[in-house]
């Protein structure tokens, strides 16, 4: 089973057996948002505190899926605990740029940008590195990116709460 | 295209497995230096040698629009498609003017529910539905009562996945639509259609039958069964995707308005306004899967010939032989929902590995070149009853055998192993 041993490294079924921030938070003040897989039934649901410095405070993760979804959100959670919404964001892109996934953006004169340029190359993913694996099952990515696209919907309606500093 | 749709080989006698696989070309390949183990005809059959042939002879000699041309080409298409309509009602023992084709079995559902069910259905009324449905009899349901403000009842489930009909006779008082599955696409379940269709009957309702898992694995008879619609797929029974099959009593689809409007169902179109055309062809609008019918009638032919009550003899015999065997290398650690005794269900077992997601049961089944669908099946409603959110599904046709289901044992002890605390 050597292909199964570069899907599944050693990292991520320790975070599928013991998942990091496991749990809920009060809401509100958290901001509680739910993932869905369609296809597969799986769910996250996220609980996110952004605190009046900008900063993901706390976060915790209920739901179910498989070792793929439940360790990707089990490492998002880890690494993204402390940091900005602007550092949020770029991990959010980093780790959609590992999965072969690049956003573009629609510049003003009409350009399309590779939004991933403007993320840190140095961002340090850690241990969500391990998940490199998953993109050589393309069924299985959408897997690894579901808490990702979930933590990007909870900083949005945090953003949205939270009104501009002038 | 007589020729290349009579089997190779004569399975009347013994079940000869070995034959059947080497008239289906894909099952002929090898993954990874492995037999590939199809355990996902539920989701959609293979097709065998002479179902492609018989589409791409019609191609290479006899394509052209249906219904128009007076050219020998346009009268052999025609001739072939209203051929394989003969073959699928003679099939389920209907009348050839009560078979419909359509895109899908999703299709076939959406025109009862647009066509009858807009004529039919208003506030105050209601259709029953059971747990055990698939989202293409629940949603068309769902939304023409948003639309029209009618009730949805379910019939629930007994533990051993059967349907609990201790409240039949409340649940279908005043409803105007039973519409149940014949097999359920999750636990097997093989449901009372005949019973329930006499007790809607009785109740003044009539009576859908969602066919899918049915129609492609035992024989079926309309008129025995006491349905009003059936719907059931092409794909699932060795044919083609993109061809479904509606079938209504004659005086049912007769009274109904037609679903999609175009060409090929009208007798008139002026500026004023149009007038419908009998049925079938009422609910045909546009050129037809064509070729995709003949493919059809082909798999049909093919089904014939090796005999549904064989089929449905080996499937419960190597479901039996699938339910034993897993039992045995697996014990407490596997758990297959639905009834137990091989007689009760068809050949599908939603497979519920203790400590392993669905989804990472699915990904070690590839890697031994077994193919079985991880997911909800698209039967939610179910799955909450269960208590899951995912199964991994092996679904078993007449081209698997009990090797099949040793790799299936094998690689589930493999997941087993590989995922241990």
């Amino acid at each position: 089973m050597a292909g199964l041993e570069d899907l599944y490294r050693e990292i991520i079924l320790d975070h599928y057996r013991s998942p990091r921030n496991k749990g809920e938070l009060e809401s509100p003040p958290a901001h509680r948002v739910e993932g869905f897989n369609p296809l597969c039934g799986d769910e996250i649901v996220l609980y996110v505190n952004v605190d009046d410095r900008g900063v993901v405070s706390d976060i915790k993760i209920g739901g179910q899926g498989c070792s793929i979804s439940q360790s990707a959100a089990s490492m998002m959670s880890a690494s993204v605990k402390g940091k900005s919404i602007a550092e949020a964001r770029g991990l959010i892109r980093a780790f959609k740029a590992m999965m072969s996934i690049h956003e573009t953006e629609i510049g003003g004169d009409g350009t399309e940008a590779e939004a991933d340029e403007a993320a840190p190359d140095e961002l340090d993913l850690g241990d969500l590195e391990a998940l490199v694996g998953v993109v050589k099952f393309p069924a299985r990515i959408k897997c690894a990116t579901l808490a990702f696209n979930t933590l990007a919907q909870a900083i949005d309606d945090a953003q949205a709460d939270t009104p501009p500093a002038d | 295209m007589s020729d290349s749709s009579n089997p190779a080989a004569d399975h009347t006698s013994t079940f000869d497995v070995a034959a059947i696989r080497a008239d289906f070309p894909i099952l002929q390949q090898q993954q990874g230096g492995k037999r590939l183990v199809f355990l996902d005809s539920g989701a959609s059959s293979q097709r065998p040698r002479q179902v492609i042939d018989a589409m791409t002879d019609l191609y290479e000699t006899s394509y052209a629009n249906v219904h128009r041309g007076v050219y020998q080409l346009a009268e052999r298409s025609t001739s072939a498609y209203e051929g394989a309509r003969s073959s699928v009602a003679r099939f389920i023992g209907a009348a050839t003017d009560e078979i419909i084709f359509t895109k899908n079995a999703t299709e076939a559902i959406n025109l009862v529910a647009r066509s009858w069910g807009g004529a039919n259905l208003g506030s105050g009324d209601a259709v029953v539905l059971t747990l055990l449905e698939h989202h293409a009899n629940i949603v068309p349901w769902q939304m023409l009562a948003q639309e029209k403000g009618f009730e949805i009842r379910w019939i629930g489930l007994t533990d051993d996945g059967q349907l609990d009909l201790s409240n039949l006779d409340l649940l279908l008082d005043g409803a105007k639509l039973l519409a149940f599955t014949a097999m359920s696409n999750v636990l097997g379940t093989l449901t009372p259609v005949r019973q329930l269709a006499d007790a809607a009957h009785a109740a003044g309702a009539l009576v859908l039958v969602d066919a899918c898992q049915s129609v492609p694995h035992q024989p079926t008879d309309v008129i025995a069964l006491g349905a009003d619609f059936m719907a059931f797929s092409g794909h699932k029974m060795l044919g083609p995707s993109g061809i479904g099959v509606l079938w209504g009593r004659a005086e049912l689809l007769d009274a109904m308005p037609p679903f999609l409007g175009g060409g090929g169902m009208i007798l008139n179109v002026t500026t004023d306004g149009f007038t419908t055309d009998v049925s079938p062809q009422k609910f045909e609008a546009g050129t037809p899967p064509i070729a995709e019918a003949v493919g059809l009638g082909a798999a049909v032919a093919y089904l014939e010939n090796i005999g549904m009550d064989a089929i449905r003899r080996h499937e419960v015999e190597l479901t039996g032989y699938a339910l034993r065997t897993l039992r045995e290398r697996l014990g407490d650690d596997l758990m297959i929902p639905g009834p137990a005794e091989p007689a009760a269900r068809g050949g599908v077992l939603s497979l519920d590995l203790a400590g392993v997601h669905a989804h990472d049961v699915s990904q070690v089944l590839d890697e031994a070149a077994v193919c079985v669908r991880p997911g909800h099946h698209c039967a939610k409603p179910l799955m909450k009853h269960l208590g899951v959110t995912a199964t991994a599904r092996a679904s078993l046709y007449l081209y698997n055998d009990t090797d099949d289901i040793d790799a299936l044992a094998d690689a589930l002890v493999a997941a087993r192993d590989f995922f241990a605390l």
